[in-house]
């Protein structure tokens, strides 16, 4: 197979550098308290690395470390990955539609791989066809702040007062709340899901029996039953894929535009 | 019990987190049109993580108290669409106060 790197246009890979290093900035905040409960897992900082590297994923490294803390499964492990990922998912098929025809399973496969919330929000407002320079000088950028932030936190997560240390392990909750508030606001049926959420969530872990659960598990089971009951009661409107794509991630991408130029 | 490896654990998550990736891209020619599909794919996410957020924020710090002062700190910078950092920031700030 031949891959075709002449496609990768200079001025495509500059676009995606400007546009990727305001994502990188707020995720080395971000991974660096994901370095912090890592540490507890036992990962050291090279592990921790790779790992991000590797999977960048801000939801599945968390429930992925909190398992491994406890020592769960492996069979637990890979239903977390499964749940807390799906909605890469559902990004990588909205990405599907934005890629030229034409564009080789090479670039098609590697396009995939960049999905992350901010990067497929950045990649899927690209004019026209996205180039697939532009989502990876992105990816790679926010990558490596990605991948450097969990080390960071690592080691930076043992040495700091442990006030601080409670305090940073709250940005990735307030991560988690930036996705998934907005939405809330625009569209009330997520509005009710997450309420429904927050109220069941609390319940289970205080339940008898499944308050045993852990955490993990809690939240794959938690997760299939609740947006099951909402597709049910609240289907979506019919309308072309990517008007259906949550759009916070749109959001932040031409905010950060907006701050640019 | 077994030694679980960490190794395996970390090798686990990088093959299925990018697997879940590459497949739709692999699979899919057309848009999905099944409505009840699309429709779970849209509340996974913000399911996925309102659980994930909820308890666990109240619960990592060493009173409720803060944890939820944080909690409801962000959702308002969320509410009012502040972005991803300083969200954040906020929930950070907020803890780092009041412990």
């Amino acid at each position: 197979m031949t891959v075709d790197f002449d496609i990768l246009k200079r001025n495509e890979l500059r676009d995606g550098l400007r546009d990727g290093i305001p994502i990188a900035m707020g995720y080395f905040a971000v991974t660096f308290s994901l370095g912090i409960i890592a540490a507890r897992a036992g990962l050291t900082a090279p592990l921790g690395f790779l790992s991000s590297f590797f999977t960048r994923a801000s939801a599945g490294e968390y429930g992925t470390y909190t398992l491994v803390a406890v020592q769960a499964t492996y069979v637990e492990v890979i239903a977390m990955c499964l749940v807390a990922n799906l909605r890469y998912m559902l990004m990588s098929a909205a990405l599907s539609q934005k890629i030229a025809p034409g564009t080789s399973w090479f670039h098609r496969i590697l396009m995939a791989c960049c999905v992350t919330d901010e990067v497929f929000g950045i990649s899927v407002a690209h004019p026209d066809y996205t180039p697939p320079a532009y989502t990876y000088s992105a990816a790679m950028i926010s990558t490596l702040f990605w991948a450097s932030g969990c080390a960071v936190g690592i080691v930076a997560g043992s040495l700091l007062p442990q006030p601080m240390v409670t305090a940073l392990s709250m940005s990735l909750y307030g991560m988690f709340l930036a996705i998934i508030i907005p939405p809330a606001h625009k569209d009330r049926n997520v509005l009710y899901a997450l309420t429904a959420c927050f109220v069941l969530s609390g319940l289970c872990a205080v339940a008898p029996i499944i308050g045993e659960w852990s955490s993990g598990m809690r939240t794959v089971v938690l997760t299939i039953v609740i947006s099951t009951v909402a597709a049910w009661l609240k289907p979506i409107k019919t309308e072309p894929m990517e008007q259906q794509e949550p759009s916070s991630s749109l959001e932040w991408s031409s905010r950060d535009r907006g701050q640019q130029s | 019990m077994e030694q679980h490896s960490i190794f395996i654990y970390i090798l686990l998550s990088i093959v299925i987190t990018n697997l879940i990736r590459v497949t739709p891209m692999i699979l899919i020619k057309g848009p999905i049109t099944n409505r009840f599909v699309r429709s779970f794919l849209y509340y996974v996410p913000y399911v996925t993580l309102a659980v994930m957020a909820f308890p666990d924020m109240i619960l990592a710090t060493p009173t409720p108290l803060p944890g939820i002062i944080a909690l409801l700190a962000g959702i308002v910078a969320a509410w009012l669409r502040l972005g991803l950092f300083p969200v954040a920031a906020i929930c950070c700030v907020t803890v780092y106060l009041l412990i």
